[in-house]
Formats: structure tokens, C-alpha cells, sequence
């Protein structure tokens, strides 16, 4: 038994025709068949959050959805931040800045998750930011610097909307 | 791991979905959010010939307010019913619980629905439902049934839901006014599976008696746990920290933990009788401080 569809999926800003068999997790597609193998796969059962890319601006698990089900909607990846000359986006450069990652396996998914804390949510309280990273794991920083590298981009974030406009 | 190979259906409409489940029930899964399902289909413990996805069924994510009941649809997301005025206001036990299930990433795919359906007694949804006498709409071709929470859990991880049927909705009673709700509890991780949860609903008369007190606990017991000799010691009482010890203790004598890596059944138990302490406490100062019906339910 399987099956095979044509889905049509918005990925970092460009829509992508595919076809994908019914049981090709979204992670495993953006993996092998897009090739963007910023997307970690940890796990495979929802724990650790190294896989997260944000649906629709929401974060999701990757390897928790089936790649139809993407069908229509948009996925950022973490490829889909940084600038067409690789420049880092503000999350990105915070992270950088704040030594907030060593091995890196988790990085993808937990950049993605303060890239949507900081999309969604006006002013976040210490208890939204452990929301927003709480289900992502980090064997390496034990989470000090990033928290920091948060503050940061949450700093970054409040003065590019400060900045008059000329 | 990946999953076996299987076919997968993504109907438009719950007809469709009702015709592909009669098809296949036997050698098929439902699909909702996913969040427990796919996990288990990756582990191949779950081994389907179909899968049926209602993700495009736009007819069961709907939250409706009836004048008799709360609605809530059965693909209606934990996201979606954390923001939900109408469930706040009329389920103040489900808000209350609803922060405590998982992390945001699996909130966001997560069903109302699905979480019924697992019928998992480590998780809050079905012992929550269990406490307020929910009914679950379930539908098939063969026409709908309403089933009481109480005959809908039968076993860790089995429901009442037949192979062909669908969970369509979720209905509450909505609660009077001098109603608090509040659920805490206690684990490894904010938004794993905790080792023990409780949640409490007071409803109380003008003179802070209690007239109607609904527990639920999660993680104590082979199936979604109500409390009800405890509640029972507590509806006509007047509101006194006494009584919440007094409940507790009944809970730590009624209910039945199992022992695992993270925890022995004796710490659960008394985890148990301490959470449910706290929710009641919780529940009644909010009730005590809500005149009007609507409440703010969060913690
Ligand atoms: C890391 C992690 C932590 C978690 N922590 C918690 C937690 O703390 N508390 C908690 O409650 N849950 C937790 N969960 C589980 C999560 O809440 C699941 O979302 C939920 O149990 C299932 O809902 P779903 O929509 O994802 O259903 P699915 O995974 O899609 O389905 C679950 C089961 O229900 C059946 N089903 C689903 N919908 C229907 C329907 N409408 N009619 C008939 N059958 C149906 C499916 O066939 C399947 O057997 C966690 C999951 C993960 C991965
Ligand atoms: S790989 Fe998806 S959560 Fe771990
Ligand atoms: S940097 Fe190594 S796991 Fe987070």
C-alpha cells in the first residue's frame, strides 16, 4: 500500500510543485528532497525540537507532520533567515554574538523558535521566553547564552522599530 | 525510524471521511494533529494500510457557544482553544489545563480531538473531560452517538469509538457564575508529561458553600481519573482550607499510581493529595473573587 502526492508548498518564500509519498515526513522532505539540510531530525517522536520550522509563522516539529499536510501552506526553514548573501538575520547574529551554540545540532530549531517569539509576541514575559524555547533541547550551552542571545534579539528587535523613519 | 509504507486520504468533507473510515476502519488510523500518532507510526508500533487525514475538514475545527453546551469541534488545536474566549468563559477547567499539555510546538498541531481519542490517562484533556461529564459526539455511517465521558474511557489508551467512527465533537455545560477552575502539576519538564497533574472546579452559593466540586487528575491511574468521593466530601461545605486537606487525603486513598523510572507509585500518591490541595485552594479564591460567570482561569 502507498500513495504518492502533488503538493504545492510555500518554502522560505518560493512555492515549490513536489510530489512526495504519503509517509515522507515534512522533515525528511525538506531534507532529501529540497536539500535543505538546516533542518535537524533529533529524535523522530516530537522530544527534542532540533527538527522545528515555522508553519504559517507557527513553530511545528517537522517530524511530526507528514509533508502532504504541508500541502498549501508556508514553511520557513532556517535557511529561509538569513539574507541572499548569507548575512545572519538579528536572531542569528544573537546567537552568533552570544556564543549560544557549540555543536550547533540544535540551533536550527531553536533560532527558528525565538525567530517566532519574536515575530508573534509583543513583549515577552521570562515565562514566554521559556515557552518559546522550552520544548527545545540543548546538550551544550545549558541554555545561559540563549537567554542571552534572546534579550539580545529581543534588543535588536525593539530598536529597529524605535528607528525614526527619515 | 521511518513508517510502513500506507496510503493516504486527505478528504474534503466528513462524508468522505465516514466512507474511507467504513472502507478501511479495520486496517486504517485516523490522523488529526499527529502528535501521538506519528511518533508511533515512526516507531512502526502503529502499522496502517491507510491513514486518513482530516486535516482538511474545516467543519471540526469550530468552537461554538450553544445555550446549553460548549462545542468544541474535534480538530480544534490546543493553540486555537488556549485563545479561545468561549472556552474561558464556559470551561474554565479546560483553560486552566490547556497550558499545561506539551510544548507550543506540539500545541499548535495538537487536537482537542485527538487528545480524547488517544485516551491517554497521562494526559489532561481526557481526565478534565472526565470530571466536567463531557459528552463525545461520535459520528460514523451508521448515523451519531453521545457518549458520556464516563462510559467513553475504558482502559489506558482504549475508548468507546469503534473502528468506523469518528470523534466529531466535544460538548461542556457551561458553568454558573461563582465558578474557579485551576490545575497544577508536577514533573521533570514544563510541557512533558508530568509524573502527577490535578485540576479542581468550584462552583459556590452566596454564603461560599460549595455546590458543585469536579477533580480530575492525570498520571495516577490506568485510565482518565475523576475524584469523585472527593468531590463528594466537599459539596455542601463551607469554604475552609480544612476541607481541601480532607479531600486530599481521600484522593491519596483512592487513587491507584503506577511505579516507573521517574517516579514510585507511593511519591505519586502523595503528589497527588498535594496537587489537588493546591488546585482546590486555587479554584476557590478564584471562585470567591468571580461574581459574574466569566474568570480568569489560567496557572
Ligand atoms: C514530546 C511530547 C510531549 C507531549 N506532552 C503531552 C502532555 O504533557 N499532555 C498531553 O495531554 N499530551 C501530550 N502529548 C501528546 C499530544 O497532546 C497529542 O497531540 C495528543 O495526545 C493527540 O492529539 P493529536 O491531534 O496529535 O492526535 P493524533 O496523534 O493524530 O491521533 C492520536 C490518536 O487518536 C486517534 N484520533 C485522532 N483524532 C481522532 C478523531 N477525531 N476521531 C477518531 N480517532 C481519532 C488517532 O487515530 C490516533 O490513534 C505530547 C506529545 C509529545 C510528542
Ligand atoms: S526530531 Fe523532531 S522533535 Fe526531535
Ligand atoms: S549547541 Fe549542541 S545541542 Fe545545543
Amino acid at each position: 500500500m502507498s500513495s504518492t502526492h502533488v503538493i504545492d508548498v510555500d518554502v522560505n518564500g518560493e512555492v515549490r510543485r513536489c510530489e512526495t509519498t504519503g509517509r515522507t515526513s515534512l522533515a525528511d522532505f525538506l531534507r532529501d528532497a529540497l536539500g535543505l539540510t538546516g533542518t535537524h531530525l533529533g529524535c523522530e517522536q516530537g522530544v527534542c525540537g532540533a527538527c522545528t520550522v515555522l508553519l504559517d509563522g507557527q513553530p511545528v516539529r517537522s517530524c511530526l507532520m507528514l509533508a502532504a499536510q504541508a500541502d498549501g501552506r508556508s514553511v520557513t526553514t532556517v535557511e529561509g533567515l538569513s539574507g541572499v548573501d548569507g548575512e545572519l538575520n538579528p536572531v542569528q547574529e544573537a546567537f552568533c554574538g552570544s556564543h549560544a551554540l557549540q555543536c550547533g545540532f540544535c540551533t536550527p530549531g531553536m533560532v527558528l523558535a525565538v525567530q517566532a517569539l519574536v515575530e508573534n509576541v509583543p513583549e515577552p514575559t521570562d515565562h514566554d521566553i521559556d515557552e518559546a524555547i522550552g520544548g527545545n533541547i540543548c546538550r551544550c550551552t545549558g541554555y545561559v547564552q540563549i537567554r542571552e542571545a534572546i534579550a539580545k534579539a529581543l534588543e535588536a528587535r525593539s530598536t529597529i522599530e524605535t528607528v525614526p523613519a527619515r | 525510524m521511518k513508517p510502513v509504507d500506507f496510503e493516504l486520504h486527505r478528504p474534503e468533507t466528513l462524508a468522505e471521511a465516514l466512507e474511507l473510515l467504513a472502507e478501511h476502519g479495520a486496517d486504517g488510523k485516523v490522523l488529526a494533529g499527529g502528535q501521538s500518532l506519528i511518533p508511533l507510526l515512526n516507531f512502526r508500533l502503529a502499522r496502517p494500510d491507510h491513514v486518513i487525514d482530516l486535516g482538511r475538514i474545516g467543519a471540526l475545527r469550530a468552537i461554538r457557544r450553544n445555550t446549553d453546551a460548549l462545542v468544541i469541534g474535534a480538530m480544534v488545536t490546543y493553540h486555537q482553544a488556549e485563545r479561545s474566549a468561549a472556552v474561558a468563559e464556559t470551561a474554565p477547567l479546560v483553560s486552566a489545563a490547556l497550558p499545561h499539555v506539551a510544548h507550543q510546538g506540539i500545541r499548535a498541531r495538537g487536537t482537542i480531538g485527538g487528545s480524547v481519542a488517544h485516551g491517554d490517562p497521562a494526559a489532561e484533556l481526557p481526565a478534565v473531560f472526565s470530571a466536567l461529564d463531557a459528552t463525545m459526539v461520535a459520528v460514523s455511517r451508521r448515523g451519531t452517538r453521545e457518549i458520556a465521558a464516563r462510559d467513553f474511557f475504558l482502559a489506558n489508551l482504549v475508548t468507546a469509538l469503534e473502528e468506523d467512527e469518528l470523534l466529531a465533537e466535544i460538548r461542556v455545560a457551561p458553568v454558573p457564575a461563582r465558578t474557579g477552575a485551576a490545575f497544577n502539576e508536577v514533573g521533570r519538564r514544563h510541557g512533558d508529561f508530568a509524573l502527577a497533574g490535578a485540576g479542581a472546579q468550584l462552583t459556590l452559593t452566596d454564603d461560599a458553600t460549595v455546590s458543585s466540586a469536579r477533580i480530575a487528575l492525570t498520571g495516577v491511574s490506568a485510565k482518565p481519573f475523576r475524584a469523585t468521593e472527593a468531590e463528594n466530601t466537599l459539596v455542601g461545605q463551607r469554604v475552609d482550607e480544612r476541607l481541601w486537606r480532607r479531600a486530599a487525603d481521600v484522593v491519596r486513598r483512592d487513587v491507584d499510581p503506577a511505579a516507573d523510572l521517574h517516579a514510585t507509585a507511593d511519591y505519586r500518591r502523595d503528589v497527588a493529595g498535594t496537587i489537588v490541595e493546591r488546585a482546590l485552594a486555587a479554584a476557590a479564591a478564584r471562585a470567591l473573587g468571580n461574581r459574574t460567570g466569566s474568570m480568569e482561569a489560567t496557572g
